[in-house]
């Protein structure tokens, strides 16, 4: 790599050194006056919460972005880079969160894509096939050359960016969130991977929001906050309370208050909920459960294994194959005809996973977000189809004020509001109508700590009124400290039920690894 | 996030937007070796200047306010149409048939008989690339251009093979009877004892006016036009919240279909001609495109934009008599620019014009 | 129908079917890198222009050549401008340079020539002139294969053999070279040519200079080699039945060759015959006019093999937050 000259120097310098780096995006500072080392060889995590600027600071470092002010030094070097190429030069290489892959492309074709060797494609394709043989020997990196991408599983298509990056020579290697959807067996490889990695002496950055992960793998971990590095420490000298503390800047309630559930009647059940998608892929698979009133079901599952599907037919958005849903004993339509308007009438409420794209209008103002759904209700709508706005705006007020969202202005654009807030404006819409059956799926998701506890409580409230509660959560902690019962979920089916009370999130997590044996 | 006051968004940008595209016409014109500052005067004076040149230029307004509207109705669902040419065209069809065999009886007959056929035959145009938008995914930017093409053969072959009168070299229906004639606002001036010169202006102009409100009550005041808006901003939150987006792409588009129908009466029943043409629709379509983006969708946007670019046309022609060595063409130079700045260049201006905000308000700060 | 009839058919078709070559593969070069163009008519009015003005002026093809592929990549930068550097609308820039293309050319000409648009008649070295291939004359004494050598191999001008040659030529860069790998994927995600190195915008730009180029050539055809200088809206749609044929083609440059072949023998019939007797009924000239479109919406529709295009085709590439 270097020659004998700067070898010692190389040799004592941090592989990576960021000084005083400054990002903002208009009037949002999402890196502020950021300095961080990495040693050589050492598997470096940075954690926070979302929206923390970790992401932002990695795409700094890999030349996404530019940063307004700051200095990069690479093994002690100042190493200037303004674009990816830069990066790729100074041996730097990026797993980004979402893949940047070709869909329609081979394996091959996406290693080769920027490295080629020559204007011709033939002897840059024949190279990339031997050096990829290599490097699957070396690092347990299988997966084969001449498969089209979008036909490979989410785990080999992560192995994909990793040989990439190792391709261009990369000693250096950042990963954006390598776990949110790998199932723990696959996150238990790419830890294997890592671990070979390292002891090649590469230097590895590993960016990810979960604990577990940074307590068992890595030498030193970062902590961002609000766009700042609050604390970097050795791993051995700290412990995932004291990571998740500076990660909020305050001690973290993670115990829910709430009463032992006095679970009634069941009024929500599915039995043998079955659907494909339109290539034929099974993403449900007789899935069966109930939901009593008083009580809340946890859905657990890494993100991807039906827990989407699950919520989409039940709320009547998309349609599912075979099976029934039953409210209060009836079933209802889950066919082709079925509308979520029927769904409203029948007193279910639908807190959407993504309410950017759609829980909410972003664009639209907060007042016209308040009924979204509910626009055929007989109060909001008049004669002729025109809309009483006069209602709907007092209405949306009387929300606003009850759920404490701020600023408590409803003509405000929903785009304009914080993720807790705007979040507070989707539940306020749901909780408000007083439904039967609550599915809320990723509730706090992007949500400040403070709305999350508010937020918390509202669905323990509506659950001690007793309602029936269907609570989708990626998040264990969540599930395990809000659910009165819990399934898992993998691929497509229901892997096993267990009691809140009487399961922890080892158990948990070998059910959502598709190893119920080992589980039981 | 958008960080602009309203004010700026509205009406400031666009007219930055105008004011580059009439600067490079105006270089275009410099080139041309004309003086550019007395072009624009002939064209506001040609325009603007007599009693003649409004009621031209409100005249063309007219048919610019229909294809703007049936642009903005479609935009709003998130649709590009483009085909408001051809659907103008097929409407023009219906209104020459009911005009053919009513125009015996009395305008008050001929009126409402007319609009309808126009609003029935450009919906019917724009049925089929919205179904194959909303039911098979066809790009209806694609499928609209496709029709247009294919309305235009139609309209050819109708009109030589079936409308033409006997013998006659001109592929155009006859004249219209008196009967089917809207009534001129010089007209409907006499009436109420005004004069006005005598111009193609007519009472579709009114009709358009409450078009322009019907839309404004339809897309703001109605359920209808929030599952629209809804849609067009974001479709799964529109799935979420139970609007099929078959049924509103559907209704968007014939809704803009019709609308853009509406067009037809104006130089159909409406104008000097009083007979249907090859081509009656002479771009105007496509003038649409550029009258709802300066007019941001909004009907009082359309309106001006429409008019804007009605003093354009009116201009441009008596700008073309007075200025030998600048023809008519140039009308289609400063409606490209416009389209260009206010439409495709848009982030041009928006870019620094958001910063310049930015800093301003740290500086308030 | 006689062999003549039918060669003298064929012939036309392929002389017809040339500039919508041309703007096809355009068009597939820009709509593979992502960017939608539906402004090809607009390019190839501006070029036809320029090549006719200059070659009239200049008494050279060449020369008019070289103008028409200037006007034709200014068009193209314009519509770079505001569909990469801007990341604007590109239907509505499509739209814009169409009809910039229209009125400038009428404006300019009128301004130019003063005949009414059009610029003056070319001759002699003014136009490419048809190559007559080596013994043509004396092999059409043989049957069948002598007529078939001298009508329809030989006796083209050396703009049509480029247009036919343009397909191999576009088959192996876009999948044997570097420069195709990475035009397809910045077509398809550009996020992962981004993120290897590749600049998104250079790449773009390329692609959009490109189709301008292409797009100069059926200009530059139309006005100094079809026919013999320009005429007011001479493209007469031809972007549009070529945007056509881009879709019918899904996008692939042998099927495109097919089918500007199949459009240009529609049109070549429709010049021929006013109607056609099918012995049932007749088929008016307007309906052999509208087939192309016609035939691009039911395969739009996908009833005949969808075309599915270019999957970051129409975005502006933003970088992600």
């Amino acid at each position: 790599m270097s020659d004998t000259n700067t070898a010692g120097r190389a040799q004592s310098a941090p592989a990576i050194e960021l000084k005083g780096i400054s990002k903002a995006f208009g009037p949002v500072q999402a890196n502020k006056d950021i300095s961080l080392h990495v040693a050589k060889g050492a598997i470096h995590g940075i954690v926070g919460e979302n929206g923390a600027g970790k992401s932002t600071l990695m795409s700094i470092l890999y030349g996404f972005y530019k940063s307004d002010a700051g200095e990069i030094y690479i093994n002690g070097d100042l190493t200037p880079i303004p674009d990816s190429q830069a990066a790729i030069k100074a041996g730097i290489g990026m797993v980004h969160q979402h893949f940047k892959l070709v869909e329609n492309f081979t394996v091959l074709e996406n290693v080769v894509l920027g490295a080629e060797d020559g204007a011709m494609l033939k002897p840059s394709l024949a190279k990339a096939r031997d050096v990829l043989t290599t490097l699957a020997h070396e690092y347990e990196l299988d997966v084969d050359p001449d498969a089209v991408i979008e036909d490979l599983s989410v785990g080999h298509q992560q192995r994909v960016e990793i040989l990439k990056a190792l391709y261009r020579q990369a000693d250096i290697l950042i990963l954006d969130e390598p776990t949110g959807v790998l199932t723990p067996a696959e996150a238990d490889h790419l830890f294997r991977i890592l671990g070979n990695l390292k002891a090649e002496g590469k230097t590895i950055i590993l960016i990810t929001h979960k604990l577990r992960e940074i307590m068992a793998i890595t030498d030193s971990v970062s902590v961002m906050r609000r766009g700042e590095m609050t604390a970097t420490k050795p791993t051995s000298q700290t412990n995932a309370q004291e990571l998740a503390e500076l990660m909020v800047g305050r001690q973290v309630l993670l115990q829910v208050d709430k009463k032992p559930a006095s679970p009634g009647a069941a009024l929500l059940r599915v039995e043998n909920l079955s659907v494909r998608d339109e290539l034929g892929v099974e993403k449900l698979r007789n899935v069966s459960f109930e939901v009593r009133a008083g009580e809340i079901l946890g859905v657990a599952g890494v993100a991807g294994n039906g827990q989407s599907e699950l919520l989409e037919i039940i709320s009547g958005i998309s349609p599912a194959d075979s099976g029934k849903v039953l409210i209060n004993g009836d079933a209802i339509d889950i066919g082709k005809t079925a509308n979520p308007n029927m769904r409203r009438h029948r007193g279910i409420a639908h807190v959407p996973e993504d309410r950017h794209r759609m829980g909410l209008v972003m664009s639209n103002m907060a007042w016209e977000n308040t009924f979204l759904g509910y626009q055929d209700d007989p109060a909001f709508e008049g004669s002729f189809g025109f809309m009483r706005r006069e209602n709907i705006i007092e209405d949306a007020k009387q929300k606003i004020e009850r759920f404490d969202i701020r600023p408590p202005n409803p003509r405000l654009k929903a785009e304009n509001f914080s993720g807790g807030n705007q979040q507070k404006i989707v539940l306020a819409r749901e909780i408000e109508r007083n439904p039967d059956v609550l599915l809320v799926g990723q509730p706090t998701r992007g949500v400040d700590i403070g709305a999350i506890e508010f937020i918390h409580k509202q669905i323990v409230a509506l659950r001690d009124a007793g309602k029936a509660i269907l609570l989708v959560s990626v998040e264990l902690d969540e599930i395990l400290s809000l659910s009165d019962r819990v399934i898992v979920m993998f691929d497509g089916a229901v892997a096993g039920e267990r009691d809140a009370t009487k399961t922890n999130n080892k158990e948990l997590g070998m059910l959502m690894a598709g190893m119920a044996g080992e589980a039981a | 996030m958008n960080v602009l006051p309203k004010w700026v968004d509205i009406i400031l940008i666009p007219l930055i937007n105008l004011l580059l595209a009439l600067i490079v016409a105006g270089i275009v014109v410099i080139f041309i070796g004309e003086n550019p500052v007395e072009a624009m005067r002939l064209l506001i004076v040609g325009a603007l200047g007599s009693s003649y040149g409004i009621g031209f230029t409100l005249f063309y307004a007219t048919s610019f306010v229909f294809t703007g509207l049936a642009v903005a109705v479609a935009f709003h669902a998130s649709l590009f149409n483009i085909g408001g040419e051809g659907q103008a065209g097929i409407a023009g069809l219906g209104v020459a048939i009911v005009a053919l065999n009513l125009d015996h009886t009395h305008w008050l007959l001929v009126f409402p008989l007319a609009i309808i056929a126009a609003a029935l035959f450009g919906a019917a145009w724009a049925a089929i690339p919205a179904y194959l938008q909303a039911k098979r995914g066809s790009h209806i930017v694609i499928t609209t251009i496709m029709f247009n093409y294919i309305a235009s053969a139609l309209l050819i072959y109708l009109l030589v093979n079936q409308l033409k009168v006997e013998g006659a070299m001109a592929p155009e229906t006859r004249r219209f009877a008196e009967g089917a004639h809207l009534p001129f606002m010089h007209e409907m001036m006499g009436w109420i004892g005004l004069s006005m010169t005598k111009t193609p202006m007519n009472i579709s102009f009114i009709w358009a006016l409450m078009c322009c409100v019907g839309v404004w009550l339809l897309i703001w005041r109605t359920r209808l036009g929030y599952e629209i808006r809804a849609f067009g901003q974001s479709e799964p939150a529109a799935r979420y919240a139970g609007i099929s987006p078959t049924k509103i792409i559907m209704i968007a588009m014939l809704i803009s279909g019709a609308l853009a129908g509406m067009m037809a009466l104006n130089v159909v029943v409406g104008g000097f001609s009083q007979k249907l043409v090859n081509d009656p629709i002479q771009g105007a379509g496509f003038v649409g495109i550029a009258v709802a983006l300066m007019g941001r969708s909004h009907p009082v946007g359309v309106l001006l934009a429409a008019i804007l670019f009605g003093v354009l046309y009116q201009g441009g022609a008596e700008l073309a008599f007075e200025m030998p060595s600048i023809s008519r063409e140039m009308i289609l130079v400063i409606q490209a620019l416009v389209i260009l700045f206010t439409g495709a260049l848009e982030n041009m201006v928006r870019g620094p014009v958001t910063r310049l905000f930015l800093s301003l308000r740290r500086g308030a700060i | 129908m006689d062999l003549a009839t039918i060669l003298q058919l064929f012939d036309s078709s392929l002389r017809l079917a040339t500039p919508l070559l041309f703007a096809c593969l355009a068009g597939l070069f820009s709509e593979r890198a992502g960017i939608f163009d539906i402004g090809l008519e607009g390019k190839i009015l501006a070029s036809a222009f320029a090549a006719g003005a200059f070659a009239a002026v200049t008494g050279s093809a060449m020369l008019g050549l070289c103008a028409g592929l200037v006007a034709s990549i200014m068009m193209s930068l314009i519509h770079g401008l505001a569909s990469i550097t801007f990341q604007g609308n590109q239907i509505i820039s499509g739209v814009a340079i169409n009809f910039l293309a229209s009125g400038l050319t009428a404006l300019i000409g009128q301004n130019w020539f003063h005949q009414g648009g059009q610029t003056p008649p070319l001759s002699g070295s003014g136009r490419f002139q048809s190559l007559t291939w080596p013994l043509a004359e004396k092999l059409n004494s043989l049957p069948v294969i002598g007529p078939i050598y001298k009508e329809l191999i030989s006796g083209h001008n050396i703009l049509v053999y480029v247009a036919l040659l343009c397909v191999p030529v576009t088959w192996w860069v876009l999948f044997r070279t570097r420069f195709g790998l990475r035009l397809r994927a910045v077509g398809e995600n550009p996020g992962a040519v981004d993120t290897a190195g590749i600049s998104v915008t250079r790449l773009r730009y390329q692609a959009v200079i490109i189709c301008g180029i292409l797009c100069g050539l059926a200009g530059v055809y139309l006005s100094t080699a079809m026919a013999a200088g320009f005429g007011r809206e001479m493209s007469a749609g031809r972007g549009f039945i070529a945007l056509a044929a881009l879709i019918f083609a899904k996008w692939k440059p042998v099927p495109a060759l097919f089918t500007c072949l199949l459009f240009g023998f529609l049109e070549a019939v429709a010049i021929r015959y006013q109607s056609i007797d099918l012995g049932f009924g007749t088929v008016p000239v307007q309906f052999m006019q509208a087939l192309p479109y016609i035939l691009t919406v039911v395969i739009l529709a996908g009833f005949v093999g969808k075309a599915i295009p270019p999957k970051a085709g129409g975005r502006p590439y933003v970088k992600e937050r």
